[in-house]
């Protein structure tokens, strides 16, 4: 691609995986979630294999360490889960509230959005964005290796 | 830690260990090939004892309720609700037959795969796509929610798409995956239709509280229809048929026999849905006549086309068709009879002949795939006409394959002859001639494996091949020792096992109290 591209994508990249970030960490609150943010994460990343060539994305980011990125939010979500019977009364427990991460109850009637509430979801929702980025990111990745795009 | 806590966490236990052991696999298999190999089948056994440690207290007459992330698993309806709004787990004697042949079959395709697939790459992803069909094999069989069931299915079919085309080399385990991608994706979505159309009449997703408010409206029949329509296409069975041979002569051997284990995860869920969820409001000799035309077609269609084909897989796969059309005759028929009270026993023993099937089934046919796999691990082809003489040099292989294909042809004392005679007895109640289509293909399947055991097994010896590695003998004698155990034994088999399996499904007032009953 033309500098042009590649350099507006190189300026653009931050801003959309904060925006991603955004969407997974208020997915208690707001539309979206760890499914949503994951991918507009994953489609920073294919912006950068658009304008860069896969070549050059797959020497700062190897399919295997994004699948490694990606089992690391399976198994984030699963030990939650069983963390859920194990500390506390069933699979998937909600174990964290009113503890200080994550804990805070809201008060009833409308609120502006407490972040610090909720207590495993934004856990789950993190998970599930790991997940999504990893496993969206490395299955274009691979896809476009195969491709044998010339750049 | 006390066995109580471990019995009453047990369901959600058997779906989150072989989760948790996937999505470990990449990180073990960095460590080395023992260990990734060690772990596997280490997950795959610690499953299977788990399941038969559930299956132990659930034949015992209790049915297990799980309800996630509530304060106390039992209690399905909240507090401030009046329905039950979390995911629920419900675990009848049906629901953990299912499970144990799932588990079974893993773990006997497992420790096949140790040598079967050595030389193949990827083998780490192979062990993460195994542990994840078995995870979506349970949670089918499990889930008391439809939603969940379709995430399940879901899961199922992503893992299978990928390992029919693990051979990626050759073109025809991409097609054959790509099939059964089209045709999966096409029922999973007639699922969702059928569930959003559910879900909009009576905003209910657990099944057991659709099943008490359930109005037999003509939405839910359309509901009924596509549910109904989809789980058949997912179990091939005939007219939708056509991905299973496809499919199963692509896929590695042993994922083959866990494919037949997954598609009779879709002909439980069909059951689940025509007994356990429509159940009372059903016009049951309607669905049951449904079925067992299903089921004469699967049956007929699946041995004629068997009989003439040269791939020992393909073959085999088209035999799967026409097995999976007994199990459908079997329930087809005891559907039929439960509507007429003074046939009452006779519908439970057509049931119990279909729910038997099934587990033999899965057995005898794991067998015989695993063995197909034997012979193309040495011999590298599947054409029936390249083959010939292998008993003289793979013995162990050829007993097995004897003892698979008898019972497979229903020859007494192994246990297919068990379950078909109770379909037989059953049918003949219906209509003579169910019993009589039935015996005819019982005798061709017989005639067809009587010509792949001559074809591969007999005559002089034309190949120089050892037997197959220790582990490749080890799987396949899991299936055997169970299909011995249940053809020495069929009736304490029949008595404890099968009989609540069928009772559970029978019985959907059971079904519902267990859930929202008080």
């Amino acid at each position: 691609m033309t500098p042009v591209v590649r350099t507006i994508a190189a300026l653009i990249f931050p801003f959309i995986i904060i925006f991603s970030f955004y969407v997974i960490m208020h997915g208690h609150l707001t539309p979206g979630g760890g499914f949503q943010g994951g991918a507009i994460g994953a489609s920073a990343i294919v912006m950068l294999i658009v304008a860069y060539g896969a070549r050059n994305v797959k020497k700062k980011a190897k399919e295997e360490s994004l699948s490694i990125f990606e089992s690391i939010g399976g198994l984030v979500f699963v030990i939650v889960g069983i963390i859920g019977f194990v500390a506390a009364s069933s699979f998937l427990y909600n174990f964290l509230v009113g503890e200080p991460l994550f804990g805070t109850i809201p008060p009833f009637g409308s609120n502006p959005g407490i972040l610090n509430s909720g207590g495993i979801l934004p856990i789950l929702n993190i998970a599930v964005g790991m997940k999504v980025i990893g496993g969206l990111a490395s299955v274009v990745l691979v896809m476009a290796l195969a491709g044998g795009d010339e750049e | 830690m006390n066995t109580d806590w471990l019995l009453q966490h047990s369901p959600a236990l058997i779906i989150a260990l072989p989760l948790l052991a996937a999505f470990l696999m990449p990180v073990v298999d960095r460590i080395s090939r023992k260990a990734r190999n060690v772990f596997a089948i280490i997950v795959l056994i610690v499953e299977e004892i788990l399941v038969l440690f559930l299956a132990y207290d659930v034949f015992g007459g209790n049915p297990h309720i799980y309800t996630m992330g509530a304060a106390n698993p039992l209690t399905t309806v909240p507090a401030q609700a009046a329905v039950p709004i979390r995911i629920v787990l419900e675990v009848d004697a049906m629901g953990i037959f299912m499970a144990m042949i799932s588990a079974t079959v893993c773990l006997a395709a497992g420790i096949y795969s140790l040598a079967f697939i050595e030389e193949e790459k990827g083998k780490g992803k192979y062990y993460t796509l195994l542990l994840l069909i078995l995870v979506g094999m349970l949670g089918m069989e499990l889930t008391g929610d439809m939603f969940n069931l379709f995430v399940f299915l879901e899961v199922l079919t992503i893992a299978c798409t990928a390992l029919i085309a693990y051979r990626s080399n050759t073109g025809d385990a991409v097609e054959g995956a790509f099939k059964f991608l089209i045709i999966s994706s096409i029922a999973a979505l007639f699922v969702l239709f059928a569930i959003a159309l559910l879900y909009a009449q009576y905003d209910l997703l657990n099944m057991a509280a659709l099943a008490s408010a359930i109005q037999y409206s003509n939405l839910d029949k359309i509901a009924l229809v596509l549910l109904v329509a989809a789980f058949a296409m997912k179990c091939g069975s005939v007219p939708m048929h056509f991905w299973t041979p496809d499919a199963y002569s692509v896929a590695p051997a042993s994922i083959t026999a866990i494919l037949v284990a997954a598609s009779q995860a879709s002909l439980y869920a069909l059951f689940r849905v025509c007994f356990s969820l429509y159940g009372v409001t059903l016009n049951l000799s309607t669905i049951g006549g449904a079925l067992i035309i299903f089921g004469l077609l699967s049956m007929f269609v699946g041995v004629t086309m068997a009989l003439p084909q040269k791939d020992i897989k393909r073959l085999m796969a088209y035999h799967a068709i026409s097995q999976t059309g007994y199990m459908l005759l079997g329930v087809g028929v005891g559907l039929y009879l439960l509507a007429k009270p003074e046939f009452s026993t006779y519908g439970i023993k057509a049931m119990e002949g279909g729910i038997f099937h099934i587990i033999n089934h899965a057995m005898y046919k794991g067998l015989l795939f695993l063995t197909s796999g034997a012979i193309f691990y040495r011999l590298k082809t599947r054409n029936l006409n390249e083959m010939g003489g292998l008993g003289h040099s793979m013995k162990w292989t050829a007993i097995f394959f004897i003892i698979g294909a008898l019972a497979i042809a229903g020859i007494p004392p192994f246990n297919g002859f068990a379950s078909k005679l109770l379909i037989y007895e059953a049918a003949y109640k219906v209509s003579p001639i169910l019993s009589i289509i039935a015996m005819l293909v019982s005798i061709l399947t017989l005639a067809s494996f009587v010509k792949v055991f001559h074809s591969a097994f007999m005559g002089p010896k034309i190949y120089d091949v050892e037997e197959v590695p220790k582990s490749m003998l080890a799987g396949m004698a899991v299936l055997t020792f169970v299909i011995i155990l249940f053809g020495l034994f069929p009736g304490w088999v029949v008595g404890n096992i099968v009989h609540p399996a069928a009772q559970a499904l029978a019985d959907q007032a059971a079904y519902i109290q267990a859930v929202i009953g008080g």
